[in-house]
C-alpha cells in the first residue's frame, strides 16, 4: 500500500467512507479555486463533519508527515485553496451550520464552511447582519473569509474579516482542536485570533467561528454620480472623504468597465459617463439626511454632470448592479483577463491611473479600472486575448507593473485577494528578507514542519528546527554599524 | 558592550517596575539606536518603558537588568490628512494624537500614555463603541526583536493583506515580544458636534440604547455599593442630527442632555494602594457582572456597550483573594474575564493577575520563537510567559 493509500484508509476509518475522496475524476472538481490557470490535483480530498473529524484528519497528515490545504467554497483570487498534489485537500463544505445566533450579545458561532450571506439572513429578522461583504458573498464561505481576511464595498466604515471576528477554533497542523479568542473582548493573552485571521490557511483550519453582529442601519441612502472622468471623480471622493463623512461605501468605475457592466447587465449607467461614483450612506436618519446633501453638493462641485439617488431598495440595487457583476462582466468585452487587486494610498489615485494607462499603452493592452475608491483597493481588469500569440505575457507584464506602482506609491500588492500562489514572489518587494523571516517566526510556533498549505504566502519558506539561540553568527545585528 | 557603554546609564531610584530595581537604563533615540542596544544587551533582561503610566500594574518581572525608555524616540514621522493615516514613533504622547489639525486617532488613554505603551497595553476608553481598539486602529508597525532584528508588517494603507498582521499580535504583547519603535494608525475626522446623555439608570438600560438607532459613540456606566447607577452616553455628528439624537435618547433613559461627559468618565477606579482589575463579558451578560462587583463592594464604571469595565475598591489585603475569586467566577460565567491590574502591597504574590487563558500553549510556542531565553518582560504576561 502506498503512502497515500495507507493514509486514506486511516481517514475513512475516522471518517466515513462517502467522506473521503480519491477517484481521479472526483478529485478533479477541486483542482483549482477562482485563479483558475493555476491546476493541481490533490491525492485526497475529505469532507469532515465535525471539528473532531477535521482534526482526525490533520491528525493523520501530521503523522505521516503529509502537506494538508483547506478549502471553503473555492472562489478565492490567488490560488489560496490550490491543492498539493501528494496532499490531503480539507473541504469544509460539510461544515455548514449556523450554531448560534445571539443578537443579544451581537454575535453569531458558525462553521466554516457556512456561506458568508447565509449568517446576515439568519441576523436580519432579529435586526442585525455580518458586515464583511465581499462580492463573492453568495458563494464564499466565513473559513475562507477568515483566511483571506476578506473585504467588501462597506468596509470603509465598517472594516474587514478581521474587525469582525472574535473567537475561533482551530485545528492547528499537530492536529489539536483549540480555542482562541471569546466572546467577550479583549481576552488575556496574546491576539492569536488576530494572527490567525489573514494567514491564509497556513497557522491550521478553523472550525468554527465567532463573528460580531452589526445592528442594521436605520437608513441607507444611495446614490450614483457620473463624471467625464476618473480625475473628477477621484477628486469628489477626495473631497467627501475631507469634508470628514464616513461614507459606508464609495465605488468608482471607469469608462471602459461601465461599458462591460452595460453590455452583462445593462445598468443603464448614464450614457457618455467616463466615470461613475457609488456613494452609500447609512446610519441614523437624522445624520444620513444632513451628510447625503453635503456629499450631493460635493459631487456636483466637482464635476458630476448627472446625479441619481435611489429612491427605493430596487432602485438602489439597480446601482449596485452594475458595479458587483464587473469582475465577470469584463468577459462580455474580453475573452481573456486578469482580475489585479492593489491597494494605494487614495490621495495617489489620479498620478497612478495615469500611470497605469501608460504602462497599458505601451504593452497594447486595455485595463478597465473598478476600485473601492475610499480606501485605495484598485482592482485592474487587465484585458487580453490568449489565441493572440504574447498577449497574454503582455497582460502580465501590465498586471505585474501595476503592482510595483502600488508598492512605489507606499500601498500593498494586495487588499483583498491575498497572495496565495499568485503573488508570493512579489511579497520580498514590499518585505525584507527580516520582515518575512518574523512573519514566519509566527508560522514556526503553529507549524513547525510547514504542512499547513505549504507554498502559499511566501517566497521561501523558513526552516524552523533551529532554534535561534545565542551568539549563532546569522543573528548577528545588521543595524550595528551605526556605532 | 561598547553600545552598552554609550547608551546605558547606571538605573535611578524611580527606575523600579513592580518593586524589582533595574541596573540600568537606556533611551534609544531612533529604531537603528534600539537594534543595537537590544542586539549587545543579549545577555540582560528587559522591560520597556512607556510613558511610564500604568508599568507599575501586572506582575513583576522575574529579573531586571535593564529598562528602554521610549520617550526619546517620539514624533510624528508623517500625518498624511488626505488618506487619513498617520505614522509616529513609539515614544510619542498620545495626546499629541488626539488633536492632530481636523483629525485625530480615536483611541483614549490617560494622560501621559505613549503610541506604544498605549498599543503594547491593549489600552482602550469609552469611544473604543464606535471606533475600535488599538488593533483596529493600527494598520502598519515596526519592531525591534529581542534579537536586535528591526521588522515591520503591514504599511500605510488602511486595506492590506499581504502577510500576516504582526500590528495585531504586538497588541497587547506588552513588551514580551520586544521594542515597538514605529506605529501607523488609522485616523478619523474631528466630530463637528458631541452632546452627552446622562441618566441615573440601571445596567439593564444599556440594551435598549444599543438597540435604537442612535449610533452612540460611547455608553458608560458607573456603580458602587450604596450609590445610584448611572449611564452616560456620547454622541457625535452633525449639528442637526446629535441634537436629534440626544433629545431621543434622553427620553429613552429618563435623562439630561449635557455637552461636558461625567466626572468618573474614562476614569478606571484605582485607589492608591488598593484592588483595580480589568472585567469583560458578553453583551447580555454585563448587567450580572456589574452586579457581583458592586456586591463583593467595588465601583464599577466602564464601557457597557461593549462588554469591558473597571473596578476597584481600596480593598483590605485580607479579603483581595476572596475578592479576586468571586468576581473572576462572575466573569467567567458572564462569558469574559478577570485581569488584576493591581492589588495591595503582599497580596500579589499569591494571586494569579491574569487569571485562565484560551490557546496558552501556543502563545508559549510564540514567545519561544521571538524570545527563545525570556529576557523581555519574563514573567509578567500571561501563564508566567
Ligand atoms: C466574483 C468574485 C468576487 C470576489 N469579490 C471579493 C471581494 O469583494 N472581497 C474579497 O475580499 N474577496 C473577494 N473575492 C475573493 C474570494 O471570494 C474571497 O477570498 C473568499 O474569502 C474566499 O472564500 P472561499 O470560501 O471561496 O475560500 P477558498 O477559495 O476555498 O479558500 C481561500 C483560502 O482560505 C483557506 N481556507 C479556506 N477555509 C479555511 C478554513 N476553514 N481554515 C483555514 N483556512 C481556510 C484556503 O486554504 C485558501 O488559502 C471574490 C471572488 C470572486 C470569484
Ligand atoms: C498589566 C496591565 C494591564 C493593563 N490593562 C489595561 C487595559 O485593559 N485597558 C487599559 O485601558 N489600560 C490598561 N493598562 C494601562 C496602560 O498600560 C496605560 O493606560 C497606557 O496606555 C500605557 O502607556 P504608557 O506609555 O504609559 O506605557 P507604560 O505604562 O510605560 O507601559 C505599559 C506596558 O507597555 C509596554 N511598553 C511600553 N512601550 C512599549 C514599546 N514601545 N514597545 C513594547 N512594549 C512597550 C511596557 O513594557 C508595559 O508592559 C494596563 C497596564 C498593565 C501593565
Amino acid at each position: 500500500m502506498s503512502g497515500i493509500d495507507a493514509l486514506a484508509a486511516r481517514i475513512r476509518a475516522d471518517l466515513g467512507p462517502d467522506q473521503v475522496l480519491t477517484d481521479r475524476q472526483q478529485l478533479r472538481t477541486y483542482e483549482c479555486d477562482g485563479l483558475a490557470h493555476y491546476k493541481v490535483i490533490p491525492a485526497l480530498v475529505a469532507l469532515p463533519r465535525t471539528a473532531a473529524q477535521a482534526a482526525a484528519v490533520v491528525r493523520a497528515c501530521a503523522a505521516a508527515g503529509v502537506p494538508f490545504v483547506a478549502r471553503g467554497s473555492g472562489t478565492g483570487l490567488s490560488g489560496g485553496a490550490l491543492p498539493h498534489a501528494d496532499g490531503v485537500l480539507i473541504v469544509t463544505s460539510q461544515l455548514r451550520d449556523i450554531l448560534e445566533m445571539r443578537p443579544a450579545d451581537e454575535r453569531a458561532v458558525v462553521q466554516p464552511g457556512v456561506i458568508n450571506l447565509q449568517v446576515t439572513q439568519a441576523a436580519t429578522p432579529h435586526g442585525y447582519y455580518y458586515a464583511p461583504d465581499p462580492s463573492s458573498q453568495q458563494i464564499c464561505s466565513i473559513g475562507g473569509n477568515v483566511a483571506e481576511n476578506s473585504g467588501g464595498a462597506h468596509c470603509l466604515k465598517y472594516g474587514f474579516t478581521t474587525n469582525h471576528v472574535t473567537a475561533l477554533e482551530v485545528v492547528t497542523p499537530d492536529g489539536e482542536l483549540v480555542r482562541l479568542g471569546g466572546a467577550a473582548p479583549d481576552v488575556p493573552g496574546y491576539d492569536l485570533v488576530g494572527a490567525f485571521v489573514g494567514s491564509e490557511g497556513t497557522l491550521g483550519v478553523a472550525t468554527e467561528v465567532t463573528v460580531r453582529l452589526t445592528r442594521l442601519p436605520e437608513t441607507v441612502r444611495t446614490l450614483l454620480a457620473a463624471f467625464h472622468g476618473t480625475d473628477q471623480a477621484g477628486a469628489a471622493t477626495s473631497a467627501i472623504i475631507a469634508a470628514g463623512v464616513v461614507p459606508a461605501a464609495i465605488e468608482m468605475m471607469d469608462a471602459l468597465s461601465i461599458e462591460a457592466a452595460e453590455a452583462a447587465v445593462h445598468c443603464g449607467y448614464p450614457a457618455g459617463a467616463g466615470a461613475v461614483l457609488v456613494v452609500e450612506l447609512d446610519g441614523p436618519s437624522a445624520e444620513v439626511d444632513a451628510q447625503f446633501d453635503e456629499v450631493t453638493a460635493l459631487c456636483e462641485k466637482n464635476g458630476a454632470f448627472e446625479i441619481r439617488v435611489a429612491a427605493d431598495d430596487t432602485e438602489r440595487q439597480l446601482i449596485w448592479r452594475g458595479r458587483k457583476s464587473a469582475f465577470a462582466a469584463v468577459g462580455r468585452i474580453s475573452p481573456d483577463y486578469i482580475v489585479q487587486d492593489g491597494v494605494i494610498p487614495r490621495t495617489a489615485l489620479p498620478e497612478v491611473l495615469r500611470r497605469i494607462t501608460e504602462v497599458a499603452s505601451s504593452q497594447g493592452v486595455r485595463v478597465a479600472n473598478v476600485f473601492h475608491a475610499g480606501d485605495g483597493n484598485l482592482h485592474p481588469l487587465v484585458l487580453f486575448d490568449d489565441r493572440v500569440p504574447g498577449e497574454a505575457e503582455r497582460a502580465e507584464t501590465v498586471s505585474g507593473a501595476i503592482l510595483d506602482l502600488c508598492i512605489e506609491y507606499g500601498g500593498s500588492i494586495t487588499g483583498e485577494h491575498g497572495v496565495g500562489v499568485d503573488k508570493a514572489r512579489y511579497m520580498p518587494r514590499m518585505f525584507s528578507d527580516t520582515d518575512l523571516d518574523t512573519m514566519q517566526l509566527v508560522r514556526c510556533a503553529f507549524d513547525p514542519d510547514g504542512l499547513a498549505n505549504p507554498g502559499k504566502v511566501f517566497p521561501t519558506p523558513r526552516l524552523c528546527g533551529e532554534r535561534p539561540g545565542r551568539r549563532q553568527g546569522a543573528f548577528e545585528h545588521e543595524g550595528a554599524e551605526v556605532f | 558592550m561598547s553600545v552598552l557603554d554609550d547608551l546605558a546609564v547606571k538605573a535611578g531610584d524611580d527606575d523600579v517596575v513592580c518593586g524589582m530595581p533595574a541596573r540600568f537604563v537606556a533611551a534609544p533615540a531612533s529604531a537603528r539606536e534600539a537594534a543595537a542596544l537590544i542586539a549587545a544587551a543579549r545577555d540582560l533582561t528587559v522591560v520597556i518603558r512607556g510613558g511610564g503610566t500604568r508599568l507599575q500594574q501586572g506582575p513583576p518581572p522575574r529579573d531586571l537588568d535593564l529598562i528602554i525608555d521610549t520617550r526619546r524616540m517620539a514624533g510624528v514621522v508623517e500625518h498624511a490628512a488626505g488618506d487619513l493615516i498617520t505614522v509616529v514613533r513609539a515614544g510619542t504622547p498620545m495626546a499629541e494624537l488626539h488633536r492632530l489639525p481636523g483629525q485625530q486617532l480615536a483611541l483614549d488613554a490617560p494622560a501621559g500614555a505613549t503610541a506604544g505603551g498605549t498599543v503594547a497595553a491593549n489600552t482602550s476608553g469609552p469611544r473604543r463603541l464606535r471606533y475600535g481598539t488599538a488593533r483596529d486602529l493600527l494598520i502598519g508597525i515596526t519592531v525591534v526583536r529581542p534579537d536586535g532584528r528591526i521588522a515591520k508588517s503591514g504599511g500605510k494603507v488602511v486595506k492590506n493583506v499581504a502577510g500576516y498582521d504582526l500590528g495585531k499580535l504586538y497588541t497587547g504583547s506588552f513588551g514580551t515580544l520586544g521594542l515597538i519603535t514605529e506605529c501607523v494608525f488609522r485616523l478619523h475626522p474631528v466630530p463637528v458636534t458631541t452632546a452627552v446623555v446622562r441618566a441615573t439608570a440601571a445596567p439593564t438600560h444599556v440594551a435598549a440604547v444599543l438597540s435604537a438607532q442612535l449610533a452612540p459613540s460611547a455608553i458608560e456606566i458607573n456603580a458602587a455599593p450604596g450609590a445610584e447607577p448611572e449611564i452616560a452616553v456620547l454622541l457625535e455628528g452633525t449639528p442637526a442630527g446629535v441634537r436629534d439624537r440626544a433629545a431621543t435618547l434622553a427620553r429613552l433613559l429618563g435623562g439630561d442632555v449635557t455637552t461636558e461627559p461625567p466626572s468618573w468618565w474614562d476614569t478606571p477606579p484605582d485607589p492608591p494602594g488598593g484592588l483595580a482589575l480589568k472585567l469583560t463579558a458578553t453583551l447580555s451578560r454585563v448587567p450580572d457582572l456589574v452586579a457581583a462587583a458592586v456586591g463583593a463592594g467595588l465601583t464599577v464604571r466602564g464601557s457597557a456597550g461593549t462588554g469591558v469595565l473597571y473596578a476597584g475598591a481600596p480593598a483590605g489585603a485580607d479579603t483581595v483573594a476572596e475578592v479576586v475569586a468571586s468576581v473572576r467566577a462572575a466573569a467567567t460565567a458572564a462569558g469574559g474575564h478577570a485581569v488584576v491590574l493591581s492589588a495591595p502591597d503582599g497580596t500579589r504574590d499569591g494571586l494569579d493577575m491574569w487569571g485562565p487563558v484560551p490557546g496558552l500553549d501556543l502563545m508559549r510556542r510564540v514567545k519561544e520563537r521571538f524570545d527563545p531565553d525570556h529576557r523581555f518582560a519574563p514573567g509578567r504576561f500571561v501563564g508566567g510567559i
